[in-house]
């Protein structure tokens, strides 16, 4: 059986990681690749790297670093943040990047999915849905959680796999950014709906918010940012009490 | 000289970074010459067997890679290209490797997804290839199909069914998993391939 994984999420702006925990013995903490690095040495399994930056000239700078990231990061990476067309797919896989993952533009165009799966393997494409509860349905929302959708969460993540995404990553705008915890029920209802790994983002406050969502949720992976940026729990602490609680996790 | 077969699949400059981290020069070819006359060859690969199968022919390279004598490596797709068959659009492969390439079944209440994604140990290896590594070491795997169990299995893992997952007759090598993204263990396995094999 495959291990569960953690994976670190680095936010960068103009080519610069804005938030990030500072290790001791780093020349530069807002240097994301040194970051990536050292993630992957306390054991993180995979990274994600989300592009915040709201020009043109910022998109440019992020390209040339997810080369940088390929040619010294030795674990799989994810990209994500404005990725809305094919030849922003055809940019960042020829930058190295392993996946990429689109939200918005997948709401608003879905056979963007079917295309790049086509042309790229569904393997490439993380589907990242954004979703909050009202009236008890849980809706999708896009730009940041900004804007709410008509669409409901189960059926649409149905729809991606069935287009072709590979993974999917769900934040829950209820609880993200809360620490209060994951919502268990709603992972675990889509991990019986679909066939694909699911991520898990956003609500992690504690080691046993993790836990819970990689066995009550049935998620595949738990995706964090704030809880290793300030230092909470390292990577390598967390693994070792998964390890105690029998996850199966890559030690 | 270690020839990088390049026949226009897939992510190939993630195996190009893993082999310039080692130090270890490369060119990225797809001249019948060049390969032949490399030290080692390196067929890496993501995408779908059968076009990647048609990409080979295409080049005039099946014939090529089937006569190697040196060490060649495949990678994911590249391994799997060098078996039998694949249930990847019904193909014939080069038929290096005397096992067949079928689907993955998923099973939701065993926990089996498709694609096998993510890290996954590997048992009962053998040859220099894969040594230096521990029993139940973690590799990076990508895909929906994989190889059959057969004499020629060096590793072995299990996602719902046990399958091959690295492969060696003669001169060929085989491996399932991603060494050039399984981090350190990854990279001891690429530089095996290097010094020892």
């Amino acid at each position: 059986m495959v291990a569960k994984r953690i994976i670190p999420c680095l936010d960068v702006k103009d080519g610069r990681t804005v938030k990030g925990v500072n290790f001791v013995g780093l020349k530069d903490v807002g240097d994301a690749v040194e970051l990536g690095c050292r993630y992957a040495q306390e054991g993180a399994d995979e990274l994600v790297y989300l592009d915040i930056s709201a020009t043109v000239e910022g998109r440019k700078t992020f390209t040339s670093l997810v080369e940088r990231i390929a040619q010294n990061i030795n674990i799989p990476f994810t990209v994500g943040g404005g990725i809305s067309t094919m030849d922003d797919a055809a940019r960042l896989l020829d930058a190295g990047a392993d996946k990429i993952s689109i939200n918005s533009a997948a709401v608003a165009n879905p056979a963007i999915i079917d295309q790049i799966a086509a042309k790229y393997g569904s393997q490439f494409l993380v589907l990242a849905i954004d979703a909050k509860q009202v009236d008890g349905i849980w809706r999708i929302t896009t730009h940041g959680g900004n804007k709410l959708t008509d669409k409901e969460l189960i059926s649409w993540a149905y729809e991606g796999q069935e287009r072709g995404a590979g993974e999917i990553l769900f934040t829950s705008m209820d609880h993200d950014g809360t620490k209060n915890g994951y919502p268990c029920e709603t992972y675990a209802a889509l991990a019986d709906k679909l066939s694909i790994p699911i991520i898990a983002s956003g609500g992690a406050g504690s080691v046993d918010d993790i836990v819970k969502v990689l066995t009550d949720g049935k998620a595949d992976a738990a995706l964090a940012a704030s809880i290793f940026h300030y230092g909470e729990v390292s990577i390598a602490e967390l693994k070792k009490e998964l390890q105690k609680r029998d996850i199966k996790v890559r030690l | 000289m270690i020839a990088i077969v390049d026949y226009d699949t897939g992510n190939l400059c993630s195996v190009c970074n893993a082999l310039r981290r080692l130090g270890v020069e490369y060119v990225l070819t797809d001249d019948a010459e060049t390969i032949r006359n490399a030290d080692k060859v390196l067929l890496p690969g993501v995408g779908e067997a059968s076009s990647a199968m048609e990409k080979l022919r295409e080049r005039g390279l099946c014939d090529v890679i089937k006569n190697l004598t040196q060490p060649v490596l495949g990678i994911c797709i590249g391994m799997q290209l060098m078996c039998a068959s694949s249930e990847e659009g019904n193909t014939t492969c080069l038929g290096i490797f005397p096992t067949a390439v079928k689907r993955f079944a998923a099973d939701k209440a065993a926990g089996v997804k498709v694609p096998h994604m993510g890290w996954n140990e590997i048992h009962s290896l053998k040859t220099p290839l894969l040594d230096g590594l521990a029993e139940g070491s973690f590799l990076y795997f990508v895909h929906s199909f994989a190889p059959q169990m057969c004499d020629e299995a060096i590793a072995s893992s299990v996602n719902g069914v046990q399958f091959a997952a690295a492969l060696n007759k003669g001169n060929f090598y085989g491996t399932q998993f991603h060494p050039e993204k399984s981090g350190t263990i990854g990279e001891v396995i690429l530089r095996n391939f290097v010094e020892k094999c």
